[in-house]
């Protein structure tokens, strides 16, 4: 017998704190898996932003370093000019990335730092219990829009890759999900194209994943997961928004 | 021949992989784990495991390893 689906080296082999469902650990592994590809595991160094994906250093076998609220791409900022041979790359939540740090991660990509970005995108902030964030739909109830979000008083969703597809520092960006194995097997493309952009110095790269998040939604994980592929991907189309390759 | 083997200690019972497998091979279990979860189990009964994988690479928590022979 020949095993033929493993766990990728870069990721170790530990129970994580995640809900049931939850599609941290399916992007963990992804991300993982384009580590190992690309042979990155003992040059990387990871930044870990504030939200439900905080202990990427218990469950990723490299190097990390824990920043501050939304400041992620500022830390990989300086960490990847103190550290040019260094692969880095952040991975941030929507209240992390769209709200707090909306101001870091527009600067980074404009500036075009050669770093990558990990966008999960579940339309709310996880670990705090479920508040509502930037890119909460409209109408969809949280703690703290419990009527629904109110397009008149709260705005429309933000749709953070194609703002950030707009800025001219931006080489890569693309919005994908990993709900079912076509999304799924896309996705992993996707991570590992913009992984490959900052090892052949192009610049930097943006995925952003549509993700579940079971518990702060009130549903099941199966629900949850038919979530992201009806009203989510239904608002947040999936696609690739910036491909400096192709220009 | 190809087969998996689900790690009942690390399973969460979120049920992705159930409605994934295109035999129909996997289903809950109504025992409860060491986490307070039914782990999902995989029944070779129902049909002909194909390895297609699809159950490991939609697990959340990489608990389904896949064999071929
Ligand atoms: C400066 C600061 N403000 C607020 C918090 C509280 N806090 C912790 S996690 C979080 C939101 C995380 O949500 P998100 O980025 O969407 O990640 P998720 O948990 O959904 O993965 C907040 C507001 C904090 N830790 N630090
Ligand atoms: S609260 Fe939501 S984002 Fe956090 S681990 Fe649970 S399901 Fe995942
Ligand atoms: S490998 Fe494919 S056929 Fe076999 S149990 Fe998994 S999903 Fe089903
Ligand atoms: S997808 Fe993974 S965690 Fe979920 S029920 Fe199946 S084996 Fe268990």
């Amino acid at each position: 017998m020949q095993q033929v689906f493993t766990r990728p080296a870069s990721l170790k082999d530990v129970q994580t704190h995640f809900c049931p469902g939850c599609h941290h650990g399916t992007v963990h592994r992804l991300t993982a898996e384009a580590l190992d590809e690309f042979d990155l595991r003992k040059k990387t160094i990871g930044v870990a932003s504030i939200g439900c994906s905080v202990f990427l250093y218990s469950y990723f076998n490299i190097d990390v370093v824990e920043s501050p609220h939304g400041r992620a791409p500022a830390v990989a900022t300086g960490v990847k000019r103190a550290r040019p041979d260094s692969f880095v790359f952040t991975y941030q939540g929507d209240g992390d990335l769209a709200a707090i740090g909306t101001a870091e991660i527009i600067h980074a990509a404009n500036r075009g730092e050669d770093i990558t970005v990990i966008f999960v995108n579940n339309t709310t902030y996880g670990m705090t219990g479920g508040q509502m964030a930037p890119t909460t739909l409209v109408g969809q109830k949280t703690s703290t829009s419990p009527y629904g979000r109110n397009l008149e008083k709260e705005g429309a969703p933000v749709r953070v890759t194609e703002l950030l597809s707009n800025l001219d520092g931006v080489a890569f960006a693309a919005r994908v999900a990993v709900n079912n194995p076509r999304n799924l097997m896309d996705a992993k493309r996707q991570i590992k194209k913009a992984f490959r952009y900052q090892v052949e110095k192009k610049g930097f790269s943006f995925v952003e994943v549509l993700a579940a998040c079971p518990t702060n939604w009130g549903m099941s994980p199966i629900e949850a997961n038919e979530r992201v592929g009806g009203e989510m991907c239904d608002y947040f189309k999936l696609g690739v928004y910036k491909n400096t390759e192709n220009l | 021949m190809s087969t998996i083997e689900i790690d009942e200690l690390r399973c969460k019972g979120c049920g992705l992989c159930t409605i994934t497998c295109p035999k129909g091979l996997i289903e809950l279990s109504d025992k409860i784990n060491n986490l307070g979860y039914t782990p999902a189990k995989f029944d070779a009964s129902k049909g002909k495991c194909t390895g297609c994988a699809l159950c490991a690479e939609i697990c959340p928590d990489v608990a389904i390893k896949v064999f071929n022979e």
